[in-house]
């Protein structure tokens, strides 16, 4: 019985392994192939951006030019004040940052550390308003800053983020919670008051999570176009985005010169993503799955 | 540390009548400073904004010259809009089209780099980059991609004899253009859903397998029904955003050809910004917020239906 039994399992368990080994083969191909489906734009878009412009519509595809022509990345900048754009953009994104880094946080260490009569309430509120569209409030707030003579400035896209932002205040105090409350406890019996205790233990503990929202306010507000767009009329007042656009909209045949500026444009956010990619994930995971 | 010992819990009480104002009270009157920049933003930027928004819809007004109060005058009149019924037809047409299609992609990635494979941060990166960049970038970097002669996408499928669509040039084929750029991107979701995948425990995976379950039993009866609530998230988070979806469709069509791609956003920034009709654009805001708060709603209710929580609450 055993004995006959013996080949018959070692050719199942050759088959098996025959088996899983075909199948590793499918996966990694599938995993492959899908990657190249999803990187093939970019390196589309490369290729398009070093071409001589008699070669970008060439049909089958030239994927390596026959003659690089750099050109290309800086004749825009003649045409369009790009460094003005890029100026405009950096000041936005960093006043941005360090404004909700800092409005936001503290807050958030008041839900997280502080107790006081409304606070749930209030937390619901914050968690509310982080589901609004902000559709709903575009043409008041456009009115409010038109008002204040501040459209056509940079203004309009800075000063609210000295207010707090609802979904950077919610990540800040997830994160706040996971750090042991006796940090604080110890820090108190020292004698420490509640702004020191804010300032010296959690903010600095809190690294990690200041961290995600500044990547996220950087690639939010260097990427958007909806803000900038309906406050910003002057070219000189433009950010990327929408020197990008008006570019795109000018020279409608030079392709190759909009895909090396667009290359151009997304450079920093790759920088940043290439710098920071653990931030990026732990900040999904924190908002995200636990949230 | 030793201080800490030392100091008795009846000595935190005798100290307190020194100072006028308690502890607690020093404590709560800090948190209301601390929280006063969110709050007033709140009342500005949110509470005051939505009413004046409210009020605003109700007036014929482009906030220069004129300015006529017309009561509900806007809502009827964009009930016997052409264009309102298009964008919503087309928002709408839009998140159907991109909720399915992005999550079960997103899903089918998560799945694919779950397994045991070499270099998974390599892989992943490669599948995420895509959500890295967006905006007028991404807008561009595909208008040029789907060029229904000289791009890539149709150059490819003429490779297997497909003769592709004129993409944003065709009202039938507009929109699942605007989809193709969203599914691009959707490496967020799939982040979250591998995140997801690899929380789930192996040992309820390990037990279905030892009572005989192959792999596509394991996946529906076992993986999904733990997934549930990472779908969940995601879907009510696409929703939201999908009928926000504003920059593609202006960069590349400006709500062409013949209105095929006029979203509700895009609307609302024509109607306000381009024909400074601003209480008819307020009113279509209106209509969106209650159109967003009606979906989420839906699903939230319908989620005690299929949304499983290993918790038990149910």
């Amino acid at each position: 019985m055993i004995a006959s039994n013996t080949p018959a399992v070692a050719e199942t368990r050759h088959q098996v392994n025959v088996g899983r080994i075909s199948s590793r083969i499918v996966l990694y191909a599938v995993i492959l192939g899908g990657a190249v489906l999803f990187s093939v734009p970019f390196i589309w878009m490369l290729s398009t951006s070093v071409k001589p412009g008699y070669e970008v519509f060439k049909v089958p595809p030239v994927w390596i030019p026959s003659k690089f022509e750099w050109d290309n990345y800086w004749v825009p900048w003649s045409n369009l004040p790009f460094l003005t754009f890029y100026k405009n953009t950096a000041i936005m994104t960093f006043v941005d940052i360090f404004a909700t880094i800092f409005s936001s946080s503290i807050v958030a260490f008041a839900f997280a550390r502080m107790r006081f009569r409304g606070r749930d309430i209030l937390f619901v509120l914050v968690l509310s308003t982080m589901m609004l569209p902000m559709q709903v409030t575009l043409i008041p707030l456009y009115v409010l800053w038109s008002k204040l003579h501040l459209v056509n400035t940079l203004w309009p896209l800075m000063i609210p983020a000295f207010f707090g932002s609802p979904f950077n205040i919610f990540l800040l105090r997830q994160f706040m919670m996971t750090i042991p409350l006796a940090m604080d406890d110890a820090a108190r019996i020292d004698g420490a008051n509640w702004v020191q205790i804010y300032s010296r233990i959690l903010l600095p503990l809190s690294a990690p999570a200041l961290g995600v929202v500044a990547i996220y306010e950087f690639t939010f507000r260097w990427n958007d176009f909806l803000g900038p767009l309906i406050y910003l009329n002057d070219p000189q007042n433009f950010t990327v985005t929408l020197g990008l656009q008006l570019l795109n909209s000018q020279y409608v045949t030079q392709t190759q010169q909009i895909m090396a500026q667009t290359i151009i444009s997304i450079v920093p956010v790759l920088i940043v993503f290439f710098a920071a990619q653990r931030y990026f994930i732990q900040g999904l995971v924190i908002t995200g799955v636990k949230g | 540390m030793a201080q800490g010992v030392q100091i008795s819990p009846k000595s935190i009480p005798t100290s307190r009548p020194r100072s006028r104002l308690s502890q607690a009270r020093i404590e709560e009157l800090t948190a209301y400073l601390f929280i006063a920049p969110w709050f007033i933003g709140f009342l500005v930027f949110t509470a005051g904004a939505m009413l004046f928004s409210l009020g605003l819809s109700t007036f014929d007004t482009d906030l220069l010259s004129t300015s006529t109060f017309v009561g509900i005058k806007n809502y009827v009149d964009l009930a016997n809009d052409p264009l309102f019924t298009k964008a919503l037809a087309v928002t709408l047409y839009y998140t159907v089209l991109v909720v399915p299609f992005g999550t079960v992609t997103a899903l089918l990635i998560a799945l694919l780099l779950n397994q045991k494979i070499a270099a998974l941060g390599f892989w992943r990166t490669v599948y995420y980059l895509p959500a890295v960049v967006t905006g007028v970038a991404v807008a561009i970097l595909w208008g040029w991609v789907l060029n229904p002669d000289a791009g890539l996408f149709n150059q490819g499928l003429a490779l297997v004899g497909i003769h592709g669509p004129r993409w944003f040039g065709s009202e039938t084929w507009a929109v699942p253009g605007l989809v193709l750029i969203s599914i691009w991107g959707t490496g967020t979701n799939m982040l979250l859903y591998l995140a997801g995948l690899q929380s789930i425990p192996t040992e309820v995976q390990e037990a279905a397998k030892i009572d005989g379950a192959n792999s596509f039993q394991l996946f529906t009866s076992v993986t999904l029904p733990l997934l549930t609530p990472t779908v969940f998230f995601n879907v009510v988070i696409n929703i939201i955003g999908s009928f926000q979806v504003f920059t593609n469709a202006y960069v590349l069509t400006q709500g062409g050809p013949n209105n095929a791609t006029l979203t509700m956003v895009l609307y609302i920034y024509q109607s306000g910004f381009r024909l400074f009709h601003f209480g008819f654009a307020s009113a279509l805001a209106w209509i969106l917020f209650a159109l967003i708060l009606m979906f989420t709603l839906v699903i939230v209710r319908s989620s005690n239906v299929w949304v499983y929580y290993e918790g038990g609450l149910r």
